[in-house]
């Protein structure tokens, strides 16, 4: 691959993470250095408005050869990945943050200059809801399985699902009684 | 049905009321939350949509904050429609664009709205008026932990409320305030003002969402980072820098008025004049002219225009505003001279003592 502003071959490959999504750039050695002390990010109107705020270089760089195995990565859940995260700008599952965690420390850390959360936990799951992810993963089994025809496994996992649904509901009960005695304003019109 | 009822009202927000409404229009917290056991929303395929979408509307339903909420099927909306919620600030432009099982639960008085399958499975948005960031903040707060009951909000203790976007990791908060800066805009100080905001790590847009170009002198200044610190800290991070924003703009008039009287009278009177007996405008140009006016009236150049008309005159010649208004659909040129017919229909019943806009 070549440099995006010479013909030299290009060595860098820069994730910019921006609000509108993520951005590419492929450099040499030169550019890539010019580019990274940078003090302010690269002149232009978007910059300007979002990422223009936010202290330091707004990015992660890697060789190409680091890049590539990080583009394989993949989510046991919903299966994005790596690359595809780069490419779009948005995660596929809340447990992309424990499978990537590390990939994405030096990204968060940029965007936020923190990573820890220091605000509100919510008063169920505090401990945090990993656990609950695996429905996620369930469901695109059961995917494959009618995919497979294989009916008995995918009514297995249907059954398991609607289990972890109906535990999630929490105190207010499932919704056809409650939804009943409250008037029901939950209609689709 | 229920969009006709809202476009008869007008939201909270334009009332006008709220601490230093003359500079600041309106206050807005939102929150970004996502379910634990589904995918993200660009993740999940149609089915997943579907599920998450028909969850999260019954949950709020059930829970205690689902009392006085009005749930509309953004999904199945005629586009007029949805860019009248759009112009309402009930939903964000991208919601209205997207594709796929979605929708909003809005209250009566239009200061809370939930919207399902934005970018994240949830936004909770809660707007006031004027400068009311604590207020936005404890109605939020507590619409949160009510939904919070019955849903089980993707959540991990290092990184927070998990959202789509890394960007809003954490709090997953948002916190804006609208500014209304004629004066600074006239005095040409209003670049220097968003370099020192940009410093501080404050983003600044337009009136109409984001990456729109400022019309009309309105400015939205809000939080860019959400991890790190508590909700509390990043309201104050928006908050505190808004009296001086005030102070800014209110030396300013004072300065207009001193040293160009006479200029910005002509200015003011030149806008109402315009707006009075235009007979085809643009959004774009009532806009400009409104913030004159709108700013006239607090100098105390123009006696007998209500402020609260005002706002609703930024809204209500909106596009899909005048669409719903006239029950009919118009290309930009019939809106155009719909518009002017609005506007002189509107000043001539408030001249006569007839009914305002509200």
């Amino acid at each position: 691959m070549k440099c995006q502003q010479c013909d030299k071959v290009a060595v860098f490959h820069i994730t910019e993470l921006e609000e509108g999504g993520v951005r590419e750039l492929h450099l040499c050695e030169d550019h890539a250095r010019g580019y990274l002390t940078q003090a302010e990010p690269v002149a232009g109107e978007p910059k300007s408005s979002t990422g223009g705020a936010i202290s330091g270089p707004l990015s992660v760089s890697h060789t190409a050869d680091e890049l590539a195995a990080l583009d394989q990565k993949q989510c046991s859940m919903c299966g994005i990945t790596f690359f595809e995260f780069r490419n779009q700008g948005r995660l596929g599952c809340p447990h992309d943050y424990v499978q990537f965690e590390k990939e994405l420390e030096p990204l968060i850390s940029n965007i936020h200059g923190a990573t820890e959360h220091v605000g509100r936990r919510p008063r169920r799951y505090p401990e945090g809801t990993e656990s609950l992810t695996r429905a996620i993963g369930m469901r695109r089994e059961m995917q494959q399985a009618v995919e497979c025809e294989d009916y008995e496994h995918a009514g297995r996992l249907r059954d398991a699902l609607r289990k972890i649904d109906e535990t999630v509901r929490g105190s207010a009960g499932p919704p056809a009684d409650a939804a009943g005695s409250q008037g029901g304003s939950g209609g689709g019109e | 049905m229920k969009l006709d009822t809202l476009s008869r009202a007008i939201g909270e927000w334009l009332r006008g009321t709220g601490p230093e409404s003359d500079i600041v229009m309106s206050s807005r917290v939102r929150l970004a939350r996502n379910v634990a056991h589904y995918p993200f929303v660009s993740r999940a395929s149609e089915t997943e949509r579907g599920e998450i979408e028909q969850f999260l509307r019954e949950q709020v339903a059930v829970s205690p904050a689902g009392g006085g909420l009005e749930y509309i099927d953004v999904g199945h909306l005629e586009e007029v429609d949805r860019q009248f919620l759009v112009e309402r600030q009930l939903i964000s432009r991208e919601h209205a664009e997207a594709e796929g099982a979605r929708g909003v639960a809005i209250d009566g008085r239009e200061q809370v709205s939930l919207m399902i399958n934005e970018e994240d499975h949830l936004r909770i948005q809660c707007m006031h008026s004027g400068l009311d960031l604590a207020g936005a903040f404890e109605q939020i707060r507590r619409v949160d932990e009510r939904i919070e009951e019955v849903v089980p909000y993707a959540f991990h203790p290092r990184w927070g409320y998990l959202t789509a976007c890394p960007t809003n990791v954490g709090t997953g908060i948002r916190v804006s305030v609208m500014l209304h800066l004629p004066a600074l805009v006239i005095t040409r100080q209003i670049d220097k003002v968003f370099r020192s905001l940009h410093k501080i790590h404050l983003a600044v847009r337009g009136l109409y969402g984001e990456g729109s170009q400022a019309t009309g002198d309105f400015y939205q200044i809000s939080n860019q980072t959400t991890l790190g610190k508590t909700e509390e800290d990043l309201i104050s991070q928006v908050g505190d820098v808004v009296p001086v924003l005030i102070e800014y703009e209110r030396k300013a008039r004072d300065y207009l008025i001193k040293e160009t009287e006479l200029n910005i009278h002509d200015q003011v009177s030149r806008a109402i004049g315009i707006l009075r007996t235009a007979q085809t405008i643009s959004a774009e140009e009532t806009m400009q002219h409104l913030s004159r006016v709108r700013m006239g009236v607090f100098l105390g150049l123009l006696g007998d225009v209500k402020i609260s008309d005002i706002n609703a005159l930024l809204v209500r010649t909106q596009p899909a505003h005048l669409q719903k208004l006239r029950g009919i659909e118009l290309d930009s040129n019939d809106r155009n001279i719909e518009r002017a017919r609005y506007l002189r229909q509107y000043f001539e019943n408030a001249e006569t003592g007839g009914t305002s806009v509200n």
